[in-house]
């Protein structure tokens, strides 16, 4: 048995999707700046696939500016709040401790350019609350950027009540939806997002490609200087094909996705409950106010890298925040900051589910996780310690 | 291409001398959780000759893997060959360790030693010169 449950790395790209790249690539090479018919041709496949991602969350199509992924938009919507905030005299950014890399490199980088952030602390259930964010705003505050969906631990924050707070105080808002999109409902005017980022390969799309969505009269700073594509904001010619398959996945993904994360979130759940009669485990982040396939727990006395390494062997692919895994010598700085000592955090392993999981892969995976924990149990000097009362449980 | 060599996963697959010696010699513990790396040593040695060697760990692969190939060069050996043991030759042993997992290499030969001073404690007579 072979059983990928590790989608909130990257997920297997759609049947439709390839195929709608596939005939792109065959079929319409042309340039979309050009004038002739070939090139008009791939302009208009290009502007219908942007018609139809701006459905999906409720935007009109000029507010979505294609990118190289999510990382590549993240950077754009905080150097452009930041370039708007600064005119202004605003240089405060308020933002989490558990944010994705591309959000937290790109604050360290605008402070060492003079801006001054704020990360707000997180709650042991890996949430914070609209109160937090509006007791941090300040008069010089011009942006605040907070993931919709955590991407280890898939707690979901408060978007729209946040959102609605920045309105409030006329900070502008963005959200990083990489993991959201697809499994959350989203609506960009609803939920009061100014700005979002979203990459395709989340959601059985390619790799390479992604969006920002920026609100009607944000001014855009673009990070690739050049020619004139998306409306100057975004130079190189643009990835047809990719694009294509984007939106393709996209609106594939979105289709029925009501009925498609019930069962995801079915799964999850049955996933959780086998996997806490484990002793000495906890599960990360809160139990309910998370994404429908995300699973990510603690287990006491081993360390992850071993854990996945086993589980590779019988089959399961999986991810963790251990240190080895993440080629530093600190584990997963959303366990840390969610209050996880680092003794614990380095036993951590995250499961996340695609909309093909069945009962009898999670219950495969439930009893070979639980397998794996235990031999390795076996002789972890760790484990022997606790078991012996040298030392304390910590879960 | 695999993150760790054949001979890598062959140990971490199938640890040699996993386990404790009850009466041991000498124990060597080093490492700390924080770090996500713990080996325990335990020696058992009789006329000058490593007799035994098991070992305990908490951490990743390589970490397995090295605390096993670092029992299989003692096991057998005289003990003034055992304290020549460097990492250099554990990692050798595993047809090489990715950069960033040497660590890992360090801390086994540093648990044989210890257990070696360990043993070196209980009997001073023993203690090389």
């Amino acid at each position: 048995m072979r059983i990928y449950a590790d989608n909130a790395a990257t997920t297997k790209m759609s049947r439709t999707a390839i195929d709608a790249m596939v005939s792109v690539m065959e079929e319409e090479f042309g340039n979309p700046s050009s004038l002739y018919e070939i090139g008009q041709n791939a302009r208009e496949i290009l502007e219908k696939a942007r018609e139809d991602v701006a459905v999906v969350i409720g935007a009109e199509p000029r507010e979505i500016i294609f990118t190289s992924g999510g990382s590549e938009a993240d950077n754009q919507a905080i150097r452009s709040a930041g370039a708007l905030g600064k005119r202004k005299g605003k240089k405060h950014i308020i933002s989490t401790a558990f944010e994705h890399h591309a959000i937290l490199h790109t604050l360290k980088r605008m402070e060492e350019e003079g801006f001054e952030v704020t990360l707000l602390d997180v709650h042991e259930n890996g949430l914070i609350t609209p109160e937090e964010v509006e007791a941090a705003i300040r008069e010089d505050t011009c942006l605040v950027t907070i993931m919709y969906a955590n991407n280890e631990i898939g707690t979901i924050q408060p978007i729209p009540e946040i959102g609605a707070i920045c309105k409030k105080h006329g900070v502008l808002f963005h959200t990083d939806a990489v993991q959201a999109m697809a499994h959350l409902p989203i609506n960009v005017k609803e939920q009061n997002i100014d700005m979002l980022s979203c990459s395709a390969h989340k959601f059985h799309g390619p790799k390479g490609t992604g969006f920002l969505y920026a609100r009607k009269g944000i001014p855009l700073r673009n990070l690739i200087e050049g020619g004139a594509q998306e409306r100057g904001l975004r130079a190189g010619t643009e990835n047809v094909a990719g694009i294509v398959g984007l939106a393709a996945a996209l609106k594939e993904a979105t289709d029925g996705m009501e009925e498609k994360m019930a069962h995801v979130a079915a799964m999850r759940d049955r996933l959780i409950a086998g996997l806490k009669q484990i002793p000495h485990s906890a599960l990360n982040g809160d139990e309910t106010r998370r994404l429908p396939g995300n699973v990510n727990f603690c287990f006491e006395g081993i360390e992850g890298e071993s854990l996945l390494l086993l589980l590779d062997d019988r089959g399961i692919c999986a991810s963790s925040g251990s240190a080895c895994t993440s080629g530093s010598l600190d584990p997963s700085h959303v366990l840390l900051a969610i209050g996880r000592v680092h003794d614990v955090a380095h036993g951590s392993l995250r499961l996340s589910l695609g909309e093909d999981i069945t009962e009898e892969e999670v219950d495969y995976i439930i009893k070979n996780v639980g397998e794996v924990v235990e031999y390795l149990r076996g002789f972890s000097p760790v484990w022997r310690d606790l078991m012996s009362g040298k030392t304390e449980f910590i879960l | 291409m695999a993150l760790y060599s054949s001979t890598v996963m062959d140990h971490f697959r199938n640890p040699r001398n996993v386990g404790v010696i009850e009466d041991a010699d000498g124990i060597g513990e080093v490492g700390n959780a924080r770090c996500g790396d713990i080996m325990t040593m335990y020696l058992k040695i009789e006329d000058d000759i490593v007799k035994d060697v098991k070992f305990e760990t908490f951490g990743c692969g390589s970490a397995i893997a090295s605390s096993s190939m670092a029992t299989e060069l003692i096991k057998g050996k005289p003990v003034s060959e055992a304290r020549q043991l460097t990492n250099k030759a554990v990692a050798e042993a595993l047809d090489g360790l990715p950069d960033y997992k040497m660590h890992c290499s360090v801390l086994a030969e540093e648990a044989i030693l210890a257990a070696l001073d360990d043993y070196y404690k209980k009997h001073p007579e023993k203690a090389p010169e």
